[in-house]
C-alpha cells in the first residue's frame, strides 16, 4: 500500500503546488479554486492510505510472495444482481424529468429507492441471489 | 457467494464450468455483474457510437465537398458537428477505454477475479448506455439536437439561445455518463489498489493497467468538476441563475474554465489508455521486453500531474487568461511525451519485429498521435494559436489525436480480440484496413492544416468560393470517405469471423502479461490456476524459464539482462 499512497500524496502535493503559483500569479479563483480542491482530492485519500500502510505492513501484493500466501477468501463477489439494472432505469428516468417534466420522477424516485434498499439486502445476505 | 483463488499448480477443471449459471439469455445479460460481459457490452456499445459518429461526420464531409452545399441546412449543420463530437468524446473514445477494454482485461492483468464492485460496474454501464440514448433521443425532439458545438459554451447553451429540449437532454446525457465514468473510475483504482494477486507488486503491473490506474484517478479529479458545471448549466437554463451569464452579474468565462478543467485531463484519459494498449503490444510483437518500463510509469504519472494545469491553452483568445503559465505548461508535458515516443522506438529497437495488423495499428498510431502532438505544441504558442483559433487548423490539429485513438483502438481490438472470443480477426482485411484507415486519416487531416492556415473557419456549412479551398477540401473528404470505408470492412471482418473455429488457444502471441496465462476466452472468475510472478512479464517468464532474467532495478547486478535467473521455475 504504500506505493499507492505515494502516489495519490505526490499528484496531490504536485497540483497543489501549482495552484498556489497559479494563484499568486493569476489571482484567478475560479481555477485556483479547482486546483487546490485537486490537490485535497489527491492528498487525503493518499493520507488515508499511507495510515493504513503503515498499520497493516505489506500484504503478499505489495512484496515477492507465491500464490499460496494469497489463497483464501479474496472477497465476496455477488454472482448476478438485478438491482444495478434497476437503479440505472431509475436514475435514467430522474434525468428525463429534468427534460419532460416531472411526472418521470413519479416512476424514477420510487425506482431508486426500490434498487437501492434492494441492492442494500442482497449486500446484507452476501451477495448472490442466484446462486453459483 | 465466496470465492478462492487456486494455488499456483496446473489445476485444469474441463471446460463449460461457466456455463451452468443463469436462467435465459436476456435476464442474464440485464443482470450480470461479470466484468468480461460488462466489458464487451462497452466495447460493442462504444464501437456502435463510433460507427454513428462517424455516419455523421461522412455527412459533414460531403457537405463540405462545395463551398454552398446544399446537402443539409445551416442548423442541421450546427446539429450535426455538435453531435457528432460529442458522441466521438463523450460516448466513444472514453468509454471504449476505460468501460470496454479496460474493463476486461485490468482485472485479469492483475490476476483478479472480477472488479472490486462489480454491481457498481455494471451500474455503469446502465448509466453509459441509457445516456448515449439521452444524447441520441436529441434528433428526434421538434427543435432538433443541440447545437452549440460538443464543449457547449455559454452563453450559446442558454435557455434563449438554445432552448430546445435537444440541449437539455445533451447535458442530461453528460450527467448520466459522468456519474458513470466516475463509477467506473473508482472501481478501476480500487480493483488495481486491493485485489492484485500475490507478488504482484505495483512495479510488477502491467503498462496497461498503470495507465488505467493513472486514468481512473484523472477520471476521479475531472469528472466531478464537468458534472458540477452541468448541473449550474441546468440551473440557468431552468433556474433563474445568472452563474455563466453577463447580464446577471455571472461570468461566461466560468464555464470555460471549468468545461475545459475537465475537458484538458480528458484528453488524457482518452490517451492514456491508447498508450497503454501499444505499450503492450509493441514489445509483445517485438519479440523483446518493453524498454524502460519505469521512465514509462513515470512518464503517465507525470502526464497526468501536468495535464491537470494546462486547461486555460484552450482559452487564449479569450484574453483573460495568464497566458505565460498555460504555454509553459503545455510545453512541460511534450518532455514525458517525448520520453514515451523514446521507450517505444527503444522496445523496437533490435527486436525481431513482427507485422501483425496490431502492430502495424500501433506503429500508426504512433505517427498519427505525433503529428497531432507536434502541432499540438505549436498551437501552446500564444501567437500561432491567436492566428489559427478557430479554424481547421485546430480542427485537423485534435483529428490527428482522435484519429490516433481510432487507429489505437484498432490496435487493442486486434491484439485482445484471440483472448475476448477464442478467435482471430481475419490479418488481411486487418491489413487493408489498416492502410485504408491510416492513409485515409493523413489525407483528411492535412488538407485540414492547409485550409486552416488559409484561414478557413470551423463548424461552417459554406465556405467561400475559392478553388483551392474547395480543392483541399475535396481531398479531405476522400480521405474522410476512406477512413469511412475502413470502418465497413472492420465490420464485415468482425460479423465474418464470429462463426470461425475457436483455434486462439490461451496464448497465441507468446503474450508478456497475465491475460495470456488463461483460458480464451476466459473462465467465470478468469483464472483455473496462476503462475508465481517474479516480473513484470509474469506469463512470459512461465513458458520461458531458461531464459536471462529481466528486471527493470538495473542497479542490482544479478538482475542485469544476460545474468541467469536465479530462481526458475
Ligand atoms: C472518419 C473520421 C472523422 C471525420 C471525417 C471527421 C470530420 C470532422 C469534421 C469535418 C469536423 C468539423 C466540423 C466543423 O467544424 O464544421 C469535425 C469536428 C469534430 N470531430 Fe470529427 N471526424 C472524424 C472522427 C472523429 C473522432 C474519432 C473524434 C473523437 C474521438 C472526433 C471528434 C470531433 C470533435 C470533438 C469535433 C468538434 C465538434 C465541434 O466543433 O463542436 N472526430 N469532425
Ligand atoms: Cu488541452
Amino acid at each position: 500500500m504504500k506505493v499507492e499512497a505515494r502516489l495519490l500524496i505526490w499528484l496531490g502535493v504536485f497540483i497543489g503546488i501549482m495552484g498556489i503559483v497559479y494563484g499568486i500569479w493569476s489571482k484567478e479563483w475560479g481555477g485556483t479554486a479547482m486546483l487546490i480542491g485537486t490537490a485535497i482530492l489527491g492528498i487525503f485519500p493518499g493520507l488515508y492510505y499511507r495510515w493504513w500502510s503503515k498499520r497493516m505492513g505489506d500484504r503478499p501484493e505489495d512484496r515477492d510472495a507465491t500464490m499460496a500466501e494469497g489463497a483464501g477468501r479474496i472477497d465476496t463477489f455477488p454472482g448476478s444482481s438485478i438491482w444495478p439494472f434497476a437503479l440505472g432505469m431509475g436514475c435514467w428516468f430522474l434525468v428525463l424529468a429534468l427534460v419532460f417534466g416531472t411526472w418521470f420522477v413519479v416512476i424514477g424516485l420510487p425506482l431508486v429507492i426500490f434498487a437501492v434498499s434492494g441492492a442494500t439486502a442482497e449486500s446484507r445476505r452476501g451477495g448472490d441471489a442466484s446462486g453459483h | 457467494m465466496v470465492d478462492t483463488l487456486q494455488p499456483t499448480t496446473e489445476h485444469a477443471h474441463d471446460d463449460g464450468h461457466d456455463e451452468h449459471h443463469g436462467a435465459s439469455g436476456l435476464l442474464n445479460w440485464l443482470t450480470t455483474t461479470d466484468h468480461k460481459i460488462i466489458g464487451m457490452n462497452y466495447t460493442v456499445t462504444s464501437v456502435i457510437m463510433m460507427l454513428l459518429g462517424g455516419a455523421m461526420a461522412m455527412l459533414i464531409r460531403a457537405q463540405l465537398t462545395v463551398p454552398d452545399g446544399g446537402l443539409v441546412s445551416l442548423a442541421k449543420y450546427n446539429e450535426l458537428f455538435t453531435m457528432h463530437g460529442s458522441i466521438m468524446i463523450y460516448l466513444f473514445a472514453g468509454p471504449f477505454a476505460f468501460g470496454g477494454l479496460a474493463n476486461y482485461m485490468v482485472p485479469i492483468q492483475i490476476g483478479a477475479p472480477d472488479m472490486a464492485f462489480p454491481r457498481l460496474n455494471a451500474l455503469s454501464y446502465w448509466l453509459y448506455l441509457t445516456g448515449s440514448i439521452t444524447m441520441l433521443l436529441g434528433f428526434f425532439t421538434a427543435g432538433g439536437a443541440a447545437n452549440f458545438g460538443w464543449v457547449g459554451y455559454a452563453p450559446l447553451s442558454n435557455s434563449l439561445n438554445a432552448p430546445g429540449a435537444g440541449a437539455d437532454l445533451w447535458v442530461g446525457a453528460l450527467i448520466l455518463t459522468g456519474f458513470s465514468a466516475i463509477f467506473t473510475g473508482v472501481n478501476l483504482v480500487a480493483t488495481i489498489f486491493y485485489l492484485r494477486a500475490p507478488g504482484m507488486t505495483m512495479f510488477r503491473m502491467p503498462i496497461f493497467t498503470w495507465n488505467m490506474l493513472v486514468t481512473g484517478i484523472l477520471i476521479l479529479l475531472a469528472f466531478p468538476v464537468l458534472t458540477a458545471g452541468l448541473v449550474m448549466l441546468y440551473c440557468d437554463r431552468h433556474f433563474g441563475t445568472h452563474i455563466y451569464d453577463a447580464n446577471g452579474g455571472g461570468s461566461p468565462v466560468l464555464w470555460q474554465h471549468i468545461f475545459w478543467f475537465w475537458g484538458h485531463p480528458e484528453v488524457y484519459i482518452l490517451a492514456l489508455p491508447f498508450f497503454g494498449m501499444v505499450t503492450e503490444i509493441i514489445p509483445v510483437f517485438s519479440k523483446k521486453p518493453l524498454f524502460g518500463y519505469k521512465g514509462m510509469v513515470f512518464a503517465t504519472i507525470t502526464i497526468a500531474a501536468l495535464s491537470t494545469g494546462v486547461w486555460a491553452h484552450h482559452m487564449f483568445t479569450t484574453g483573460v487568461v495568464l497566458l505565460p503559465f498555460f504555454s509553459f505548461m503545455t510545453y512541460l508535458i511534450s518532455i514525458p511525451t517525448g520520453m514515451k515516443f523514446f521507450n517505444w522506438i527503444g522496445s523496437m529497437w533490435g527486436g525481431q519485429v513482427q507485422f501483425t495488423s496490431a502492430m502495424l495499428f500501433s506503429i500508426g498510431f504512433l505517427l498519427t498521435f505525433l503529428i497531432g502532438g507536434i502541432t499540438g505544441i505549436l498551437l501552446a504558442s500564444p501567437p500561432l494559436d491567436f492566428f489559427t483559433h478557430d479554424t481547421y487548423f485546430v480542427v485537423a490539429h485534435f483529428h490527428s489525436v482522435v484519429i490516433a485513438l481510432v487507429i489505437g483502438a484498432m490496435a487493442g481490438i486486434f491484439y485482445w480480440y484471440p483472448k475476448m472470443t477464442g478467435r482471430f480477426l481475419s490479418e488481411r482485411l486487418g491489413k487493408i484496413q489498416f492502410w485504408l484507415l491510416f492513409g485515409g486519416g493523413l489525407l483528411f487531416v492535412m488538407p485540414g492544416y492547409l485550409v486552416g492556415l488559409r484561414g478557413m473557419p470551423r463548424r461552417m456549412a459554406v465556405y467561400i468560393i475559392d478553388p483551392t479551398w474547395q480543392n483541399l477540401n475535396i481531398w479531405s473528404s476522400v480521405g474522410g470517405f476512406l477512413m469511412g470505408i475502413s470502418m465497413l470492412i472492420f465490420a464485415a471482418n468482425a460479423l465474418k469471423t464470429m462463426k470461425t473455429p475457436k483455434t486462439a488457444g490461451p496464448n497465441p502471441w507468446d503474450g508478456h502479461t497475465l491475460e495470456w496465462f488463461t483460458t480464451s476466452p476466459p473462465p467465470h472468475h478468469n483464472f483455473y490456476s496462476l503462475p508465481n510472478i517474479k516480473s513484470e512479464r509474469p506469463t512470459w517468464d512461465y513458458f520461458h524459464p531458461d531464459a536471462p532474467a529481466l528486471t527493470h532495478d538495473d542497479h542490482d547486478p544479478s538482475h542485469v539482462p544476460g545474468a541467469v535467473k536465479a530462481d526458475a521455475q
